[in-house]
């Protein structure tokens, strides 16, 4: 059972507000109906010519029915999306300190890159001679991969950091077999992202949870007191969801590896050790990499993931195919499972190649950053996380202690103790301020958690302007000024929503509402 | 009749031999809005510590563990529908899963009601 101490969701306002204008717009606040709402069946934005006679071939299973699909004209069209993405907020409209999500800027220059018709305008099935040069960015990408991380071998092909992470104990999963081990459990340390039990549940192992210390971190002991030869691996992140460097993890990796198992290591936090640490070196055997947080490819609404896993010696054997290799002078893919290569691969994780285009964005990332470049990127990250928390924790309260944090800053709901406001209270009155509210009520190990990840892109202003909205909310809140956030947020295109009754009587299918026309 | 409840905040009555299992009323308050509860089948056996149900609140979604072993012999199949009286009646209504008690033992070492009380305060 966690404690995170979240209260009950009593909505103070719900719905819309009520209109002050004729139309429900307010200025450049443009409401939207949906396309269903907006469109006509009878209009289309384009002109199809009519078929004349013709003799159906479809044996009586043609459509009887209208599709009954809205149409719209084009600049109904165009302003229906343009209006709702004025209702979004991105990276790109301001600072998104959702932690444990690294939701850094995406630069131009990859999507630059992206669009180059060598990268756009290729299929998967295109003969290897005729897309050497695409393959050549997996083959680059993979080697600087490597090289950011000591290990062995890259599987490039998850399209996601969970999907990685089902590749990585996959890959964990043949060995022990290769091996002719049976092992059951899986350990995962209580402050674990929650997608970390639920791949190694997903592939059939039961999941044993690690307590953490008093001061955030695994607890080396317990680790040891829970190894046994039914273990077949242990998932840790590393730095961890509290945003601490796991001290012992070289301890922890010896540990795992004399009882047998694997080291997974979660690599959603990368971006707080990228250019200072070699995952191999810790003894890491499996180590997903989000291409879509680490390396600035867009996500979070707005692009596809990528999660290549990187593998270890013990581990490389069983990598998936695809895997581009040099044959001569050119490149080509081992694309079968038993070919020289890949006799003992996994499998195949997609069918077919990866994210390319998330590839070229985060190649374009690393070759424009260089290994300095890179270096820095994540100093300056720690850095703006370390500077968000030295100014907010006289106002605010930090949990374990005064040890520096890594690429994060974890707050906890000990300072709103007396005001009657939650951690939510507080990340809805962020939305009035006009920022996107930090990640609330986790990880689950820190009661009301509020974890902001500035990560490098905000300039010392930006996380000025960000600490001074903080700082002010927490006067507020200590003032009594409990309006401002119980009735938050009130500047939104919604107020606060019914959160409990949207999850426990979801509407998930629109219907048309009742019209004397709409029986035709 | 006696109660008893675990670190994790599971109680378990006891009438007879069936192990009647949910959450406590302070872990309800805890977790917040409950909006779903995944049962286990009929006839899975249990280990102390083990998975029993998952419980989902507006927040997150916690395991709830076997606080004592056994068989499970009921469910509340009636939580599927109507999670929330795990918050209006957690320790009466809203319990998950009756269990088949497999060892007396593991239910004496688990805490009292006034053991427990006291255990909440130390929090």
């Amino acid at each position: 059972m966690n404690r995170e101490g979240r209260g009950a969701t009593t909505p103070i306002t719900t719905g819309t507000p009520a209109p002050t204008t004729f139309t429900g717009n307010h200025a450049l606040e443009l409401e939207e109906g949906l396309l269903f709402e907006i469109g006509r069946t009878e209009v289309t934005g384009v002109d199809i010519e009519d078929a004349g006679d013709f003799t159906s071939r479809l044996g009586g299973h043609e459509r009887k029915l209208s599709l009954d699909l809205p149409g719209l004209a084009e600049p109904e069209a165009m302003r229906h999306y343009v209006r709702l993405s004025r209702q979004n907020y991105g990276i790109d409209s301001g600072l998104f300190p959702l932690g444990s999500c690294t939701m850094k800027h995406n630069p131009r220059l990859n999507e630059k890159m992206a669009r180059l018709p060598g990268f756009a305008d290729v299929h998967p099935l295109q003969p290897a001679s005729t897309v050497q040069g695409a393959l050549g960015v997996i083959k680059e990408l993979s080697r600087w991969l490597l090289s950011l991380t000591g290990m062995q071998a890259v599987a490039f092909t998850p399209k996601a950091g969970a999907h990685g992470e089902l590749c990585g104990m996959m890959a964990i999963k043949a060995a022990h077999i290769a091996n002719g081990q049976k092992r059951d459990i899986v350990l995962v340390p209580e402050s674990a992202h929650g997608t970390n039990p639920a791949t190694a549940a997903l592939i059939g192992y039961q999941v044993k949870s690690i307590p953490a210390r008093a001061d955030g971190t695994v607890d080396v002991e317990s680790v040891k007191a829970a190894l046994s030869p039914q273990v077949a691996a242990l998932m840790l992140t590393n730095p961890n969801t509290c945003g601490l460097f796991e001290r012992d993890v070289v301890e922890i990796a010896d540990a795992v590896h004399a009882a047998g198992a694997y080291f997974y290591a979660d690599g959603a936090n990368f971006n707080a050790i990228l250019g200072k640490v070699k995952v191999g070196e810790l003894g890491v055997d499996a180590m997903h990499i989000n291409l879509h947080k680490t390396f600035s490819t867009p996500h979070g609404g707005g692009g596809p993931g990528a999660g290549p896993v990187v593998l270890s010696a013990a581990l490389a054997p069983f990598a998936p195919v695809p895997a581009v290799v040099t044959d001569g002078e050119s490149l080509r893919l081992v694309e079968e499972e038993g070919e020289a290569g890949a006799d003992q691969a996994l499998g195949r994780m997609s069918a077919f190649h990866g994210q390319m285009g998330m590839f070229v964005r985060a190649l374009s990332w690393m070759l424009s950053h260089g290994a300095d470049g890179m270096q820095q990127a994540s100093e300056d990250a720690v850095l703006s996380a370390n500077y968000i928390r030295a100014c907010l924790k006289d106002v605010m309260s930090v949990p374990y202690g005064e040890r520096p944090a890594m690429h994060e800053a974890l707050f906890d709901d000990a300072w709103l103790e007396g005001t009657g406001l939650s951690t939510l209270d507080i990340a809805k009155a962020l939305i009035d301020e006009g920022y996107h509210p930090m990640t609330v009520y986790f990880p689950l190990v820190v009661h009301g958690a509020m974890l902001i990840e500035p990560t490098e892109s905000e300039s010392k202003a930006s996380l000025d302007l960000f600490i001074g909205a903080l700082r002010d909310l927490a006067f507020a809140a200590k003032a009594g000024e409990k309006e401002r956030f119980l009735g938050a947020p009130h500047y939104a295109p919604r107020r606060r929503l019914d959160e409990t009754r949207a999850a426990r009587a979801p509407v998930l299918r629109w219907t048309r509402p009742p019209l004397a026309e709409a029986a035709e | 009749m006696t109660i008893r409840y675990s670190k994790d905040h599971e109680y378990v009555r006891l009438e007879g031999d069936v192990a009647t299992v949910g959450i406590s009323h302070y872990a309800q308050e805890q977790l917040g809005d409950v909006v779903f509860v995944e049962l286990p089948a009929v006839g899975k056996i249990v280990e102390q510590g083990g998975e029993a149900a998952v419980v989902e609140s507006v927040k997150a979604a916690s395991e709830v563990y076997a606080p004592v072993s056994g068989e499970v012999v009921e469910v509340n199949s009636e939580l599927e529908a109507t999670p929330a009286t795990v918050n209006e009646d957690a320790e009466g209504k809203g319990w998950f899963l009756k269990l088949k008690l497999a060892s007396q033992d593991e239910f004496n070492a688990l805490m009292s009601e006034a053991d427990y009380k006291a255990y909440l305060e130390s929090l």
